[in-house]
């Protein structure tokens, strides 16, 4: 790395621990239903909302009225969002008259941005209307982030109370969380990037002569829009020459913040925060980073002060920090290290196909780990491009359950699941009944636990095996080969994890994975989180166990460590022979120089 | 007193080792081997060998009959090792419970008509004998089932319970009215009211509990069985999604063969968690079986996890902290009176008290001021001492002499009319109770003569028990009689963390329950049937043999000795069970990471034969690479079978080192043991493959 990127690096890091903490505790105030410097400005339309509403604000629920709450309230959503993909003709504000959405798409995009996957089969500039861009998708950013945040808040209160089976409120979590949370940073950011140039419009495409004309080779497509293969399997091409570029335009500065502050991903234009107008300058680069990581990271010291110890969610954003920062230098080591069969053809240095050299090398695996690290999934590089290492990378934090950094909200309630895991293990290891918090771990907490960290893995084994023996699966690949099997997986990680990024390569607006795809999202997302909310409500019944030194604590380096190892070891023993099979040999064939 | 723990019984043994081999094959009938469910999927991967090597044979599978044949061998022997490992743990246990068995044999008894000595009785079996029937039981005779003495007092040998050779005094009233079916009255004649069925005595459950039959599962357990059933269905989807995986692979690299089944159902057995699934039920019943071996009999298994994580522990001072009986060792007269006044009223006050304290005042008075008072006058009348006076005494002679605490006594002399208290009391009494010693407050009628010390000895030794509880995060509680000067010096000295003083049934209840509240799992011993409310309220009771029938009744441990320090082992002892599942948990995952290395490159390279630079262990083929990995997989079971029967190693420590020190070994020590394992084998299979 040079002085540039290591500045940027270390800078980035600064910034981010240092608003971490006031972030954490504002939160915690928010969930509390304290009051924050923000009350005088919103309290009266929050109550508001709730008169018409008719919500009572301290109706508290259990566990099951609030998952009740939780999976009604996304299946209207899904409805809603549905409509708005099928009517899209009917609507206003589509100025490029872009048709409805087939269903099977409709039903894929709805259940992505539903899930917070925000797994796009469809290109924004070629297929979204701006009103189906706010209206539709925009709002479900919003909504599936403060879904995610309800149902943590809801585990970390199980874990801070004592003998209630009370959880709070669904619907004042999802409005609190909106209101005071979501909406004042995506403003702040939003008007940052407008600064930063990012458009913000509803005009109609502009059509303009390009400087200079460009020949370039096109995939060819057949009839159903697959690209066509030759007899090995290599796609097909031809030459084509453009003398002007049509430039789409649209309401991206409102979309774009709350797209990596709500761990969303999905991306205005189809090359995501790779295109100028989503990501124009190094400093929007930085900050749409920053916003991927801000709400996990601030929600671990959340989950500090709710428990009433700040040590407690340091413990977990080092575990998250670790794994980060491990990944991203590995990535950045092997992509530095490029390719060394292109080497040998005389191209020295580092891999930078698929990058966006704007943003520096180190700039573009920084926001590769953060994407993959939470279950965001913006880009801005091609993962596909990647060396083979370089892509296990990110296909590795995916399929690690999305715990470095997270979802908003599912990231950390999966890292507790995971802490669950590790403390019964190394509970019975010092010869107790395993307690974390306080609590004590037992067969239901094991069982819940257990739902939230393999259910996404179990999706993907079984998706992705019948995937590779399902000839209308195989042949949506771009590259066959060891390399296909990678796109494959990582597509299935990517929804059954709610990442929504892509390999690319893969088409995936086939029957196949967009049925399939839906399938795993929901299992992916709902599954855990009712998993979840299960374990909150058992866990706030119990009664409290004071720390002795009997005690293992859980707010120290040593339990760090071994946390991180049980999900190394839960993730490397269920994906390293899928795994081997595709980057691992792909690896193996590039240094052994074929 | 001759102590002799049931005779240890190796496992190694003959009369343990063949029975225990044909229950293993008794155990491999799925419809029992269903309730361990990892070693039943295992069971159903053997059968699938099977069927693979009968298609080797007719070859209608390409793999040669010699491989297939050898895994499935191997496997079979898997489950084998697992259920083998289970009898040989229950072995232990049954070759006693038929010992006890022994004492059962037909036993007849005298059931009276009315509950007196001298009315008709009728001789029947003891299995004729139900809840609240009276027996007569004479000298020589076997009590034919669990009851309480209500008339007479005898001697009783329990030895076929406790394996104590010397008898016990058992009569009627008090705490010692407690007998248990199967002992044998030595001298003298009771009446005993049964209270116990046929098949419920304390017998037929410790019989039952020994062998293991009515074990259920404890709830650490079932958690744990949860987490394994999790990993046995990842890895069995992972090797699943193998198939398909290898199938496209085959085709895109355009060579190879895809995974075939042996292989994969191989790969299967080896990566679920088979070690610690065979090993868990053995590690439960070995534990029940090491407590009884130290004479302690937990009525669940429960009970003992409950012992492993207990915070606080109340010990009874007597007994258990102190060498049990003080001993007087001066008499310091108050008010003007003379040390002879004060010996003659104290010699008064202890003559009818049997009690050990009671028998040194006699002694000292008679010894060091030539008292020679043998007996009482014939109107003397004995006041015993109560919990709730907490004095004792006599009435004879028309005057009160009375001793106890210096409150109790003080507050009966003042209800007498006593106007003043002797002025420097309360300085002899605080000075002998900040030396640790107990004073003893002497009173005639409304006059108060002076006190008795009574020196209290701490148990060598014990210190270094509480700081090891102290450092396992266990605080002790001593209780006491004592009033709170005495307690805190004894408590300083033995280095208690807390006490409570002046103990009586109601505040020992309350202590218990107020712990409790703030979350604490509490520990206690009693005998007495006082006790019997704080038994049945503490998370972990601990009854004394020699207890009374509600105290064993409240409890769920029984201590066959009576001995109160027992707590501590029985603390370690439900330790260790946990320590020994969670290690070989540790150890069973870790083991994975070689077979990843030794079977993964093994089954792709036909496919990619780049992948044989994973094969990090250079084994000889890729059939010996897997054939290893599969006998790895079984003999470390039968490898670990002692350990798991003795429990992993206990030391006292803070949690955070306990664990990191546990992590080196079964962690690190897991990660690595397989691969020298596997290679070490590799090299015999190697040759002749």
């Amino acid at each position: 790395m040079n002085m540039y990127e290591w500045v940027e690096i270390i800078f980035f890091f600064v910034v981010l621990l240092v608003l971490v903490k006031p972030l954490g505790i504002f939160m915690a105030r928010v969930y509390q239903g304290e009051r924050t410097f923000l009350s005088p400005l919103l309290a009266p339309g929050e109550n508001l909302l709730y008169r018409i509403c008719g919500v009572e604000k301290d109706d508290e629920m259990d566990w099951k009225r609030y998952a009740w709450a939780m999976v009604l309230f996304n299946l209207v959503l899904f409805v809603a969002l549905f409509a708005i993909l099928m009517l899209q003709h009917l609507l206003p504000l589509n100025p490029q008259k872009f048709p409805a959405f087939s269903w099977q798409l409709a039903l894929n995009t709805a259940i992505s941005f539903v899930t917070n996957t925000n797994w796009q089969a469809y290109s924004g500039e070629t297929a979204a209307s701006y009103f189906t861009q706010m209206v539709g998708l925009a709002v479900h950013n919003f909504v599936s982030a403060a879904t995610g945040m309800a149902i943590v808040i809801a585990l970390i209160r199980g874990f801070a109370r004592r003998k209630t089976s009370m959880l709070g409120n669904f619907w004042v979590d999802m409005t609190r969380g909106t209101l005071y949370i979501l909406l004042p940073l995506s403003l702040i950011g939003a008007i940052f990037l407008v600064s930063q140039g990012v458009i913000q419009n509803f005009s109609a495409y502009k059509t303009v002569p390009l400087v200079q004309a460009i020949t370039y080779d096109k995939p060819k497509l057949d009839d159903k829009g697959n690209p066509l293969k030759d007899a090995k399997g290599n796609p097909v091409t031809e030459s084509v020459t453009a003398k002007e570029v049509t430039i789409p335009m649209g309401p991206v500065a409102s979309q774009e913040v709350i797209k990596e502050l709500g761990t969303n991903g999905g991306g205005f234009f189809n090359a995501n925060s790779a295109h100028p107008f989503e990501n124009p300058t190094p400093l929007s680069h930085f900050l749409e980073i920053l916003l991927i990581l801000l709400i996990p990271g601030a929600l671990t010291y959340t989950f500090g002060v709710m428990v009433g110890n700040p040590r407690q969610g340091w413990a977990l954003l080092g575990v998250m920090l670790l794994l980060l920062i491990a990944s991203f230098a590995v990535l950045q080591g092997v992509e530095v290290s490029g390719n060394p069969l292109l080497a040998k053809l005389g191209v020295q240095g580092a891999n930078l196909e698929g990058k966006e050299l704007r943003f520096s090398l180190a700039g573009t695996n920084l926001f590769t780990v953060a994407t993959t690290g939470t279950s965001c999934g913006a880009v801005a590089a091609m993962h596909d491009s990647l060396t083979p290492m370089g892509g296990m990378i990110p296909l590795s934090l995916i399929l690690l359950g999305e715990i470095v950094f997270g979802g908003v909200g599912s990231g950390l309630y999966t890292m507790l699941a995971f802490a669950v895991i590790a403390v019964f293990v190394s509970g019975l290891m010092i010869g107790r009944t395993p307690e974390y918090l306080g609590k004590k771990i037992e067969v239901r907490e094991m069982w819940m636990s257990i739902i939230t960290i393999l259910t996404a893995g179990i999706v993907v084994l079984i998706l992705s095996g019948i995937a590779m023996i399902t000839p209308p699966a195989a042949a949506s690949m771009a590259n066959p080969g060891a390399h296909g099997l990678s796109e494959v997986l990582y597509a299935f990680a990517s929804m059954a994890n709610n990442n929504g990024s892509a390999f690319a390569g893969l088409n995936a607006n086939v029957n196949f994975y967009n049925i399939l795809g839906s399938l795993a999202m929901i299992l992916g997302r709902y599954v855990p989180a009712v998993a979840v909310l299960a374990m909150a409500g058992s866990l706030a019944e119990k009664k409290y166990v004071p720390p002795s030194l009997g005690t293992l604590p859980t707010d120290k380096v040593p339990f760090a460590l071994w946390l991180t190892l049980v999900i190394l070891i839960v993730g490397a023993l269920t994906f390293f022979p899928a795994l081997s099979l595709g980057p691992i040999v792909e690896q193996l064939t590039m240094l052994g120089g074929k | 007193m001759s102590k002799h723990a049931p005779e240890p019984i190796s496992m190694f043994d003959a009369r343990i080792m063949g029975p225990a081999l044909l229950d293993s094959f008794k155990k491999l009938d799925p419809r029992i081997l269903w309730r361990n469910p990892v070693m039943f999927c295992v069971e159903i991967a053997s059968a699938i060998t099977l069927v693979t090597f009968g298609m080797s044979l007719t070859g209608a599978n390409r793999e040669p009959a010699w491989f297939t044949g050898t895994v499935s061998v191997w496997l079979w022997l898997t489950v084998i090792f697992a259920t083998f490992a289970e009898a040989l743990a229950e072995g232990r246990g049954k070759a006693r419970a038929a010992s006890l068995r022994k004492t059962r044999t037909d036993v007849t008894a005298k059931r009276l008509n009315k509950p007196k000595f001298g009315s008709d009785y009728t001789l029947v079996g003891a299995n004729q004998l139900r809840k609240d029937d009276y027996i007569l039981v004479e000298a020589g005779e076997l009590i034919a089932g669990d009851g309480d003495v209500i008339a007479g007092a005898a001697l009783v040998n329990e030895a076929a319970v406790t394996g104590e050779s010397a008898p016990v005094v058992r009569e009627s009233g008090g705490d010692r009215s407690a007998v248990t079916g199967g002992t044998t009255v030595i001298a003298n004649a009771i009446i005993v009211r049964i209270t116990a069925n046929p098949g419920e005595t304390f017998l037929d459950r410790m019989i039952s509990l020994i062998e293991g039959a009515k074990r259920r599962k404890t709830p650490n357990e079932i958690a744990l069985e949860v987490l394994l059933i999790a990993l046995t269905l990842v890895f069995l989807l992972v090797c699943a999604n193998i198939s398909p995986l290898s199938i496209y692979s085959v085709k895109a690299a355009g060579q190879g063969t895809p995974v075939s089944l042996t292989i994969l159902v191989a790969l299967f057995v080896c990566l679920a968690p088979t070690t610690i699934a065979a090993l868990l039920p053995a590690i439960g019943i070995a534990g029940m079986d090491r407590l009884f071996q130290k004479n302690v009999i937990a009525l669940s298994g429960r009970a003992i996890e409950a012992a492993g994580d207990v915070n606080v522990l109340l010990l009874d001072k007597t007994g258990t902290i102190t060498l049990g009986n003080r001993e007087a060792v001066a008499f310091v007269p108050v008010g003007g009176h003379s040390e002879q006044e004060l010996a003659e009223a104290a010699l008064m006050a202890s003559l009818t008290d049997e009690t050990p304290e009671g028998r040194s005042v006699v002694v000292l008075a008679k010894q060091q001021y030539g008292m020679k008072q043998e007996s009482l006058l014939p109107d003397a009348e004995t006041i015993a001492f109560s919990a709730d006076t907490r004095l004792s005494g006599v009435n004879a002679g028309g005057k009160q002499y009375r001793k106890g605490a210096a409150d109790s006594t003080v507050a009966f002399v003042k209800t007498l009319g006593a106007k003043t208290i002797p002025s420097n009391l309360e300085d002899v009494v605080d000075k002998i109770a900040r030396a640790g010693a107990t004073p003893l407050v002497v009173s005639c009628d409304a006059e108060i003569l002076g006190v008795i010390n009574l020196k209290d000895i701490v148990k060598g030794g014990i210190q270094e028990r509480f700081q090891q509880l102290r450092s396992m995060g266990i605080k002790t509680i001593m209780i006491t009689g004592d009033n709170p000067l005495t307690a805190a010096a004894i408590a300083a000295e033995a280095q208690v963390d807390d006490f409570l003083a002046q103990a009586k049934p109601e505040d020992k209840l309350r202590l218990i329950r107020e712990n409790q509240e703030a979350g604490y799992m509490v520990a206690m011993t009693g005998d007495g049937t006082n006790d019997a409310p704080a038994l049945a309220q503490a998370d972990v009771a601990v009854a004394m043999n020699t207890g009374t029938q509600p105290a064993r009744e409240a409890a769920n441990i029984i201590d066959l000795d009576s001995n109160p320090t027992k707590l501590l082992d029985i603390v370690e002892v439900g330790k260790q069970i946990l320590m020994t599942r969670g290690n070989l948990t540790t150890f069973s995952i870790s083991n994975d990471v070689a077979k990843y290395f030794a079977i993964i490159p093994a089954m792709l390279l036909s496919i990619y034969p780049q992948l044989g630079l994973l094969n990090i262990m250079h084994l000889a083929t890729p059939l010996s690479a897997i054939l290893s990995a599969v006998i790895f997989n079984a003999v470390i079971i039968p490898l670990l079978v002692p350990l798991a029967l003795k429990g992993t190693k206990f030391r006292p420590m803070p949690a955070e080192k306990l664990l990191i020190h546990n992590l080196l070994i079964y962690g690190v020590g897991g990660i690595i043991a397989p691969f020298v394992g596997i290679k070490a084998i590799d090299m015999v299979v190697g040759m002749f493959v």
